[in-house]
């Protein structure tokens, strides 16, 4: 545009000049217009995703960890050998009492819960108490819970924010990363399709 | 019944407009009369039918009506009326019908206030805008169809976002769709003195009036749109640079650029060329923002639902309108030669070098709007370019704007000197430099905030002394009155317009000194901020028309003075399963109190406690703005579209606008 925006101040002598200054717009927004029609393509066939937050994890078993157990919540502790040989793929949730997202996201869980899927939690730089307190409020919809209260865990998975969500096959391979709340819609757009293709 | 008939008139407007564009063109291009002369009551016909059509989708809304799956999605019986109104354009297939009844609205008014335009240029434009409407129509009954049924109908709707159940959002969207679609007229314009190879003053007096509507309803769209994300997103910002308000900017800026080179071709009949590029480029970019906002390239907490599908069918119109628009430039605009000369230093080089910044900040918004696309694309690289960038990027060419802006409409057409216009400034700059200090010596030492306000008040002042020199109230003090009330509308326009952007600078200064604090109180307890004490009376569960709520009360003393009571409220929509903060703002002149609920948690409620100075004045700044655009409207050799101004040659000595 600046090129462009010199034309007022001085029309070039050389008509070839002009010329060219006057096909630059045209130029412009045809080389905008074809990376849009790319963007379009690449988010039909995924190699293009304006929402998704990529994963150096994606296609990789999750790092080693063993967490310890969430005191008086009743669930088992989560390691990372509960996340391999699954009978069927498994979610992590990470989440925290502290956290607006997780509370809009909470029905969802809850609703997967009840749908069979096994979704394992860590609570993430949350007391304790706080943790349970949230759970008691609003359900708990983990089969094992794990406590990240220093957040070393949550580093090692690269953790973008709370909640987020990881999809982790039968082989124990993280498939999945979603980072945000999990909405209707990204249940039903994103994570139905991938817990089918991955039964 | 009447969702079918919607359908039916949407069809019967697209065919409508077809016939508009070629008669329009054909006719023109044949020089017959009778078809060019067909091309008005067709626009009269295509404005009544989609009229209907928008008529007939509100009515769905209104009753409910389930059936009809844009109701199922966006509505709910338990909405309050006004909300159930404002859903017919708060969702992606009758925004667009609300699109294109104003894009038949414009064509309308240039088929019906037009007679004095040559008929061929008329008939020109019509078919451009036919073309554009045509366009568009095609797009929502290929592929956003608002009245498809749904059976069995489902008992209920599944509500609207409650986000956006707020009479500021309900209002939004249709007044930035006034302003992009203002610009589908300026554009049409553009492209029918391309085909025509001919641009003159009577054609820069037709431009203006336009581009200034379509601005000044741009602008309050922008502003209202900034207002509500203040005080509903419930965290006291008021602009983002969020890609999608980015998208709102572009347009505007452009369009800014634009009535200002008007000016010069109605006035000199000089940068012709250049006025032609920016009417194209104002309507490109609020094509872009259309597409960017429906399409889901980009990500956004305002983007509508994504469809590539949708997206490809946007971005061929964009290609065929934007792309149209730019060949035809490349191949004709060779043509068009300027006959004014004039000196850099004078009316017309100022207003250059304000289109040269305009379109410079205009040209960083968009890179900085397009790269991280651009960048995920090419190189597969995340980033985010965020308000650090716009921020560093805009204010160094914002600064030279804002100084010239006080300068420019002192300097005479032609030529000038810059010494009688420093002259007559001295004052202003004075003032300016006293507001830099003062601030200074008060806000300890902060740069920024003193900077914005020495803008401000040189604006403020620069455009009074703008008035004054005109009136020659300093000179002649006693005749000043009368010679105010003769001055042409436009001229006031001008320096009310430039005295609102320096109100909005000043309550932009205002923020950079604001204030917040994160409080947990139990009831009872009490903190303070900025010299005012806040305490927690209570907190207690209230019911809604379709929520519930947590809501605090919170009692607002300075210096022991009760100031105000302030509820903010933690509000939960079952049907949406949604949580939203209502913040609660007390406002005076000076400065608003803004105090949002969060979280509880053993017994003690999370306050967000915010001072905000002078935050008011961005948006009463943007509605000042708007007025004079209004003024600048309402002069007389406007209103009529100068037919008289056409006849007299536009002599030097009444040339007093800017």
């Amino acid at each position: 545009m600046s090129a462009t925006g010199q034309a007022p101040i001085a029309a070039p002598r050389n008509p070839w000049r002009r010329r060219l200054l006057l096909l630059a717009p045209l130029g412009v927004a045809a080389g905008a217009g074809v990376g849009f029609l790319a963007m379009l393509r690449g988010m039909g066939t995924g190699s293009y995703n304006p929402r998704g937050v990529p994963s150096a994890l994606i296609g990789k078993a999750p790092p080693d960890f063993a967490l310890p157990p969430l005191e008086g919540a009743d669930r088992p502790a989560l390691s990372a050998a509960d996340l391999r040989g699954a009978a069927r793929p498994v979610l992590v949730n990470f989440f925290a009492s502290w956290c607006m997202p997780c509370v809009i996201e909470h029905p969802q869980l809850m609703q997967l819960s009840r749908a069979g899927v096994p979704v394992f939690g860590i609570a993430y730089k949350d007391k304790p108490d706080d943790s349970q307190n949230f759970l008691r409020r609003h359900g708990n919809p983990y089969a094992r819970l794990g406590v990240d209260q220093p957040g070393r865990v949550a580093i090692d998975w690269g953790l973008y924010g709370v909640p987020e969500t990881y999809l982790i096959d039968k082989e124990g391979i993280i498939r999945w990363r979603w980072a945000g709340p999990l909405t209707e819609d990204t249940l039903r757009a994103e994570l139905q399709p991938l817990l089918r293709r991955y039964a | 019944m009447i969702p079918e008939l919607g359908h039916f008139v949407l069809a019967l407007a697209l065919a409508l407009s077809l016939a508009q564009a070629a008669v329009g063109f054909i006719g023109a291009q044949r020089a017959e009369a009778r078809l060019m002369a067909a091309a008005g009551p067709l626009a009269a016909g295509v404005l009544v039918a989609v009229g209907l059509a928008f008529g007939c989708l509100m009515w769905s809304y209104v009753v409910n009506d389930t059936t009809v799956a844009n109701v199922v999605q966006n509505s709910h019986s338990a909405k309050p009326l006004l909300y159930k109104i404002s859903g017919t354009w708060g969702n992606h297939e009758g925004s667009m019908v609300l699109w294109v009844l104003i894009l038949a609205l414009c064509g309308g008014a240039v088929a019906g206030f037009g007679g004095n335009l040559p008929s061929a240029l008329q008939a020109r434009v019509l078919a451009v805008l036919a073309l554009v409407g045509a366009g568009f129509l095609g797009f929502i009954l290929a592929t956003s169809n608002p009245f498809d049924r749904v059976w069995p109908p489902p008992v209920d709707g599944q509500g609207l976002n409650p986000i956006l159940q707020d009479p500021g959002l309900a209002f939004h969207p249709p007044l930035l769709y006034l302003g992009y679609v203002g610009f589908a007229v300026t554009y049409a314009f553009a492209v029918a003195a391309l085909i025509e190879g001919r641009v003159d003053a009577a054609w820069g007096r037709w431009v203006r009036p336009w581009a200034l509507a379509a601005w000044s309803l741009l602008t309050l769209g922008i502003a209202l749109g900034s207002w509500w994300a203040y005080y509903e997103l419930g965290w006291g910002g008021y602009w983002f640079w969020d890609p999608v308000e980015n998208a709102s900017l572009l347009p505007w800026l452009a369009g800014c650029a634009l009535l200002h080179s008007a000016i010069v071709v109605e006035k000199r009949e000089a940068l012709k060329t250049w006025t032609v590029f920016l009417a194209l480029l104002a309507f490109g970019m609020s094509l872009l923002g259309t597409f960017l906002v429906r399409s889901g390239v980009l990500n956004s907490v305002h983007a509508f639902a994504n469809d590539p599908e949708r997206g490809v069918v946007i971005l061929a119109l964009l290609a065929a309108f934007i792309g149209g628009g730019f060949a035809l430039f490349a191949w004709r605009a060779a043509s068009m030669t300027p006959t004014g000369i004039f000196a850099p230093l004078s009316r017309e080089g100022a207003l250059v070098m304000n289109n040269l910044l305009l379109c410079s900040i205009a040209a960083v918004v968009l890179v900085g709007t397009l790269y991280p696309m651009f960048a995920d694309l090419l190189l597969s690289e995340k980033i985010s370019v965020g308000p650090p960038f716009f921020n560093t990027a805009t204010l160094p060419l914002a600064a030279p704007l804002i100084g010239a802006m006080a300068v420019g409409p002192l300097l005479p057409w032609k030529r000038a000197r810059l010494f009688p216009a420093i002259q007559r400034l001295w004052w202003v700059a004075l003032g300016a430099l006293a507001a830099f200090l003062l601030c200074l010596a008060l806000s300890g030492a902060r740069i920024g905030p003193a900077l914005g306000f020495a803008a401000a008040v040189w604006l403020i002042a620069g455009a009074a002394a703008d008035i004054a020199d005109r009136t020659a109230l300093f000179s002649r003090p006693r005749a000043a009155w009368g010679r105010a009330k003769g001055l042409p509308r436009a001229a006031w326009g001008a320096a009310v317009g430039h005295a609102g952007l320096g109100v909005t600078v000043l309550g932009l200064a205002g923020m950079g000194i604001a204030t917040d604090m994160l409080a947990a109180l139990k009831p009872g307890e009490t903190t303070r901020l900025a010299g005012y004490e806040f305490r927690l009376d209570a907190v207690r569960d209230v019911t809604g028309p379709n929520w519930t709520a947590r809501r605090a009360t919170v009692e607002i003393r300075r210096d022991g003075a009760l100031v105000t009571v302030l509820e903010p409220d933690r509000r939960t929509f079952p049907v949406g399963r949604m949580t939203t903060t209502e913040a609660a703002i007390h406002t005076t002149v000076l400065s608003d109190l803004y105090v949002v609920l969060g979280e509880e948690r053993d017994g003690a409620a999370i306050l967000r406690l915010h001072h905000n100075p002078l935050a008011p004045w961005i948006w009463t700044g943007a509605a000042i703005m708007a007025l004079g655009g209004g003024l600048s409207l309402s002069d007389r050799r406007m209103r009529v579209a100068a037919p008289a101004a056409k006849l007299a040659a536009p002599g030097m000595g009444k040339a007093a606008q800017a």
